[in-house]
């Protein structure tokens, strides 16, 4: 891969990291604080939700008017068995943590403890359903 | 930028969304933060280069904000390390058995209007909902 797009993946990467930290969604507690719908409920997440399915979605509408363009397919998958079992069992660590991979990864170089118990123990999570399931859905 | 509004979380979220954009057209991909980073796990993922430079973007863009930005930096620990711990486990299983996560089939699955996504979605955030309710009622 040219070195190029390799910088262009770099600032993809720190312009996700940025809107991460800058959102608040890197404290579990404004994240707890949304799912805790019975409790002192904290709509921030939902709002960081709105913006980025707003931009992503139209985005994506305007990228495939670009001929030549390499994009994934907008299909669905079915809804298999490793979809519901799968996304349940996330929501539940995500409940546990209040943290999902992203905002995980992002407090790892913060190095702060959370993440550094959290993110080994998704490397093995991980690990294992791709040894016993497989990598792709 | 140190008082945290609804604003920072609409502003983040637009960021969030033109990153996933950049790195789909980068790569041709879906680029979720679970399938980026668990594919860089198995050894015959033949691109492994723009995972790891996007993580590690991904990693530096949120240090740099953090030193940058009081509001970005606030962290409010939760839960007991033992705890972190098994919700890693979870959420690594979970996001990989389901084929995605908050950013894969929250922001761009959603976003393309997919079925599989929309219903994950519901699923996880569901059932996050209830082991909140269940954990901070009964164990705290």
């Amino acid at each position: 891969m040219k070195a190029g797009k390799l910088v262009l993946f770099l600032a993809a990467g720190g312009l996700f990291g940025t809107g991460l930290a800058v959102s608040g969604m890197t404290d579990p507690a404004r994240v707890i604080g949304f799912l805790d719908v019975f409790g002192a409920w904290d709509p921030a997440l939902l709002f960081v939700m709105a913006g980025a399915v707003g931009v992503y979605g139209l985005g994506m509408v305007i990228l495939r008017r670009f001929d030549g363009l390499k994009l994934p397919s907008a299909g669905s998958s079915p809804i298999d068995y490793r979809l519901v079992i799968g996304s349940a069992i996330f929501g539940v660590g995500w409940g546990l943590g209040g943290f999902c991979p992203g905002p995980a990864l992002a407090n790892l170089g913060a190095l702060r403890i959370e993440a550094l118990f959290f993110v080994p123990a998704m490397a093995i999570g991980m690990l294992l359903a791709q040894r016993f399931f497989g990598a792709d859905r | 930028m140190n008082h945290y509004t609804l604003w920072h979380a609409l502003i983040g979220g637009i960021l969030i969304g033109l990153a996933s954009l950049l790195a789909t057209v980068l790569s041709g991909k879906i680029p979720g933060i679970s399938g980026v980073f668990g594919r860089l796990l198995v050894a015959a993922t033949p691109d492994k280069a723009w995972r790891g430079i996007f993580l590690s973007g991904l990693i530096g863009g949120a240090a740099l904000s953090f030193a940058l930005w009081q509001s970005a930096a606030l962290f409010r620990p939760m839960r007991p390390l033992v705890v972190m711990f098994v919700a890693g486990l979870l959420v690594g299983f979970g996001t990989r058995l389901g084929g995605g996560c908050t950013s894969g089939h929250g922001v761009c699955g959603i976003g393309m209007g997919a079925k599989d996504s929309i219903a994950a979605t519901l699923i996880f955030v569901a059932t996050a909902m209830v082991t909140v309710f269940i954990y901070n009622r009964m164990v705290l």
